[in-house]
């Protein structure tokens, strides 16, 4: 009954297949970010040009080396580290603001030689195998309210530095994957339905309270975007432009696209951030409903075998690492491809795998990387379980 | 075998919870996956189209070009108007480094430093002061019209003017420019943002105020005009016809505009041509004017008034087919040269030539002076008198120098207190004499009460087109008046409602001294002096030159009234095929009978050519035979009397294949004898033999 019995080989059964267990990832996960980076690249390429999409494959390669590397590892073997991973997280965020560089009047990345990296970006992961792993600690008092409270204030400090950077997509990702590890982990209803109320109430304070009191919680863009999806308009500086510059884009790419010679939107400038928060726009636009819908199967793919993987994991940690992956790509997928069909009011978030970008390529990757080491840990217990396969 | 493992590490099983929140979140993401493909499915395959079109849109630039204005050319095709070719400066105010875009007056009053600054060096570059100036800025602020003084450089007004006027309109700051002046701007074009040089067609007048108030000029398109719907589909900088014929065959004159499509990039660049529409230019519109019956008109009714009237005093002619209203001639003095409205005016210029004292340039006196017409009203008396029966071609009337009215004593005589015997009809319009035509106007008057519009006199005159309009092909004509009991009491009307301040006079002082000037005194009922006046063509009666010759045009072609046209064919721009005839029928004919035309004509004959006749000193010896009648027309202005010359007459188509009437008034000219009739012999003179003869002016003293 040594405390690190966990980190032990479960039994001799499961040593024994080890040298192999490498090759128990699952397929169809790997076919989706296979499919997907395949996507990012020949839309890259065939808008932006070469430079681009070799950039993009490079971050890839490297993407896919350390999702190789995390995915032989036992994922379980990080829960020690939650303290200082925590750390790293926050002290990486505030390096931001010390060191940061500018772009787009906002600073989000510290220049390092060949590649600024955006913290917030890493974070992401960072959060979700901390996170996680303070919930394990209290996993007996998940009824608890102060469990509940607790995991939100820890997700809620990186969300808030996120937020003053200012990058309000980012920090409200980290709001999302700590409310889909709650949920996962089973906090009541109730609790969850108070969480929804406090979000609601504070969403009502930054919005109409504050700013009748003469305090303005959100930033002037944050506020502007808003009224923007409110109040739609045809000034070229306004960000409803940008969302009806992307719905003309999608919308003129009709069943099969224009191909990308021909993708006007994209390729003139009419589309703002056409490599990054909107390149769903241009694939709409170059490859029409076919190629979007191409895209959305792959995220398809990708959100069933990351449930699945859920389902299956062999611990409580795994499940809840699971989780948090989920909600992170879940709300990238849906924020980033909503806003660009104009469902949603503007806000920055990355298509996982998709937007140009390292950081965000290799946060996905790591993503993916974890999700693999869950399955493979999940298909090794099993097998030493005699039970049969899960899948 | 199997080692315990410590509860948090155990591996949880599937349990019923969890499935029920994977399932949540798997139903979540299905369901937002339905959204976004519906939604897709929408934008994409059902309204592809339009997003299509939008797109298009977004990246083309179409790059409208001018078209060139169709010439106008009179009848042997010598160009009286032309258009050329130029490039013009203009300043899209929405592209300004700092946009323009909906602004307030105190906004276009201080511009933006970095606009300013653009201004400056478009200024220089453009040789146009900076100092500022006075600038009125007219627009409409919440549909009523506004005008502010301002007082801004030359270039910040230009673009004021413009956006006031018009929210997205261009505003041209220079036309005709070097291409010197195009290739600088053009090579540093990202130092004049929002500055265009664009090709324009010029208008341009060879003969300066040759008919320039006929042929009338362009200008930008107004606020008034975009709304209107013969000008739907031009852009909001298009140079349109704002008066005379440049107006009236807009549609004809300004042609289609042409296309050039271009693609851009987010930021206006231009990344490739795509093909263009050719503009199309406007048509050709041939007129019945003769450039050298112009110039003879003008150059001789410039000497009359030089001669006679006073500085400040207008002239007007006009010379016409009897047979058909084809209009040979028109002028009006002053005049002014059109050529200075192709350029943006500055205000100053502008103002002189509508202010008073300039004697309104502008005007086309031969269409919208409203004058009496003196004697020269005397054949329709004539006709009215004859075919009414209260006179007939043999009866004599004993002129003893005076007409008394039977009631109250006063008398009327004729102009000098000569008295002609015993006259008949025709000698009565040889020599012009008042107290015969006195007698006939109060022998054509009726009871009023019962006649509220009036008797024969009124009748006739209506039939011959006095106070209505003549349907010319020119804007602004004006129908004059002919007064009558009804006209009479509806004055009074109006006089009582502004001594009252009542009706449309709401508001306005009471009982104001010395009256309203609508009516002569108040409640004057119609009398028989009205009648009496109106004979003789003074007093109320107000009639246009033009009004005029088509009543003599009607003598002398039997009965007709013509509908007067200078528009003679619309052709092609290269004038080598006729698109349209210009051939309006005549507004009406009246029966009057052939032997009372003989004998007006016999006395108009008479009048021109033998002793006693009221122009015989300036039209006996002229070798054609020339119908003529002599008018001074008293009007008292401020109390002094004003002799306004007058001289109608025709050469028949009996005589000539190419018969004519003439008209000619003269403001402040004196006897029509000696202000009006030599105009009309230099016209005729013209007309026949091609050449003006030598400018002589007569010196019969007759009304």
């Amino acid at each position: 009954m040594s405390p690190r019995t966990h980190i032990q080989p479960a039994s001799p059964a499961a040593s024994e297949i080890r040298p192999r267990a490498i090759f128990l990832f699952d397929p169809l996960l790997v076919l989706a970010a296979i499919g997907l980076v395949a996507c990012s690249l020949v839309t890259l390429h065939g808008t932006f040009g070469s430079s681009l999409s070799d950039r993009q494959a490079a971050y890839a390669g490297l993407g896919a080396i350390i999702a190789v590397v995390l995915a032989g590892i036992d994922y379980s073997r990080l829960r020690e580290f939650r303290y200082g991973i925590y750390v790293v997280m926050i002290a990486s965020i505030l390096a931001v603001f010390a060191v940061g560089r500018a772009t787009l009047g906002a600073t989000r990345s510290i220049p390092f030689p060949f590649i600024s990296v955006q913290p917030s970006e890493l974070a992401k992961v960072l959060l979700v195998i901390s996170l996680a792993a303070f919930i394990v600690d209290r996993s007996r008092r998940l009824h608890e309210r102060q469990t509940t409270a607790r995991v939100m204030l820890l997700a809620l400090a990186p969300a808030l530095l996120v937020i003053a950077e200012p990058d309000l997509g980012t920090g409200l990702v980290f709001v999302a994957i700590a409310v889909s590890m709650l949920f996962v982990a089973g906090t009541s209803w109730k609790q969850l339905a108070g969480l929804a109320a406090l979000g609601l109430a504070s969403l009502a304070v930054v919005l109409v309270a504050a700013p009748a009191l003469g305090m303005h919680v959100l930033s002037p863009y944050q506020t502007q975007r808003l009224e923007a999806f409110l109040h739609p308009s045809t000034n070229p500086s306004s960000p409803a432009f940008q969302t009806g510059e992307s719905i003309i884009a999608i919308g003129s790419g009709e069943k099969t696209g224009t191909g990308t010679a021909n993708a006007t939107q994209g390729r003139l400038g009419f589309l703002p951030e056409a490599n990054d928060d909107f390149i769903f726009a241009v694939v709409g636009e170059s490859y029409g409903f076919a190629g979007a819908a191409l895209v959305l199967a792959l995220y398809a793919l990708l959100i069933w075998r990351a449930l699945r993987i859920l389902t299956m994991a062999k611990n409580l940690y795994g499940a809840l690492i699971a989780g948090g992956i989920l909600g992170m790509l879940m709300f990238e997928v849906f924020v980033n491809v909503g806003v660009a069909i104009g469902i949603m009011p503007t806000t920055g978030v990355p298509l996982p795998l998709m937007s140009y970008g390292g950081s965000s390529v290799l946060t996905t990757f790591t993503a993916l990387g974890l999700l693999q080491s869950i399955h493979i840990q999940a298909r090794i217990a099993s097998a030493g379980k005699g039970r049969a396969l899960l899948s | 075998m199997i080692q315990p493992t410590l509860p948090e590490d155990r591996r949880p099983p599937l349990t019923p919870q969890l499935a029920v929140r994977v399932t949540i979140l798997g139903g979540f993401a299905l369901t937002m996956f339905a959204i976004i493909f519906f939604r897709l499915w929408f934008l994409q395959v059902l309204s592809g189209n339009q997003y299509v079109a939008d797109a298009k849109q977004n990246r083309t630039r179409n790059v409208l070009v001018a078209p060139a204005r169709g010439e106008i050319v009179d009848m042997n095709g010598t160009a009286l108007v032309k258009s050329r070719q130029a490039i013009a400066v203009q300043i899209t105010p929405t592209d300004l480094p700092v946009s323009v875009r909906n602004p307030t007056i105190s906004q276009l009053d201080h511009p933006p430093s970095a606009d300013r600054a653009l201004y400056n060096r478009l200024a220089g570059v453009l040789g146009i002061k900076t100092t500022r100036q006075p600038c009125k800025v007219v627009g409409d602020v919440n549909k009523k019209p506004v005008t502010y003084n301002l007082s801004l450089p030359q270039i910040a007004c230009d673009v004021a003017q413009a956006v006031f006027q018009l929210p997205y309109a261009d505003a041209t700051i220079a036309t005709d420019v070097k291409p010197d002046i195009l290739y600088y701007l053009k090579e540093r074009h990202l130092h004049f943002t929002g500055v265009s040089e664009p090709q324009v067609y010029l208008t341009s007048y060879p003969d300066g105020p040759l008919a320039a108030q006929v042929l009338g000029t362009v200008g930008p398109i107004t606020s008034v005009e975009t709304k209107e719907a013969e000008f739907t589909g031009l852009p909001e900088n298009a140079v349109v016809g704002q008066t005379g014929l440049e107006a009236f065959y807009d549609q004809y004159l300004r042609g289609t505009y042409g296309a050039d499509e271009v693609e851009v990039d987010a930021q206006g660049n231009l990344i490739q041509e795509l093909p263009e529409k050719a503009p199309v230019a406007g048509n050709t519109l041939k007129t019945s004017l003769d450039v050298k019956l112009e110039q003879v008109g003008q150059t001789s009714l410039a000497q009359s008034l030089s001669a006679n009237s006073p500085p400040g005093s207008g002239a007007a002619f006009v010379a016409m087919d009897p047979q058909n209203g084809q209009i040979y001639g028109m002028g009006s003095l002053p005049s002014y040269n059109p050529n200075i409205f192709t350029k943006p005016i500055p205000q100053s210029v502008y103002d002189s030539l509508t202010s008073a004292t300039s004697g309104d340039p502008l005007n086309n006196r031969a269409i919208d002076g409203l004058y009496p017409t003196g004697s020269t009203f005397k054949v329709i008396t004539a006709t009215a008198a004859l075919e009414s029966g209260v006179w007939g071609i043999d009866d004599t009337y004993d002129d003893s120098g005076q007409y008394c009215f039977a009631q109250g004593g006063l008398c009327l005589h004729n102009a000098g207190h000569v008295a002609n015997g015993t006259l008949n009809l025709v000698n009565a319009i040889r020599v012009s004499d008042d107290v015969f035509f006195y007698n006939l106007g109060a022998k054509l008057n009726v009871d009023p009460q019962t006649h509220p519009l009036g008797g024969p006199l009124q009748q006739w005159a209506r039939l011959f087109g006095i106070g209505q309009q003549t349907d010319i092909d020119l804007p602004y004509a004006a129908s004059g008046n002919l007064p009558d009991p009804a006209w009479r009491a509806s004055r009074n009307k109006l006089e009582q409602q502004c001594d009252d301040a009542t009706g449309q006079f709401r508001g306005k002082p009471k009982h104001p001294p010395g009256g309203c000037g609508i009516a002569d005194g108040t409640n004057r009922p119609w009398t028989v002096g009205d009648n009496v006046n109106l004979a003789v063509g003074q007093g109320d009666v107000l009639v246009t030159p033009l009004q005029l010759a088509i009543v003599y045009a009607a003598i002398a072609n039997g009965g007709t009234i013509v509908r007067p046209h200078i528009g003679l064919q619309v052709e092609n721009s290269i004038g080598d095929k006729v698109l349209q005839n210009i051939d309006p029928p005549p507004a009406r004919h009246i029966n009057i009978d052939p032997a009372y035309l003989d004998a007006i004509r016999e006395g108009l004959r008479e009048a021109a050519s033998a002793s006693g006749g009221t122009s015989a000193d300036v039209m006996g010896n002229f070798p054609m035979p020339v119908y003529g009648k002599t008018g001074t027309a008293q009007t008292f202005p401020n109390g002094v009397e004003e002799d306004q010359a007058w001289y109608a007459c025709f050469v028949p188509a009996t005589a000539t294949s190419k018969p004519i009437v003439v008209v000619v008034t003269v403001e402040k000219g004196g006897f029509g004898d000696v202000g009006a009739a030599p105009v009309a012999r230099q016209i005729l003179s013209q007309w026949f033999y091609g050449k003006p003869g030598v400018y002589t002016a007569g010196n019969s003293q007759t009304l």
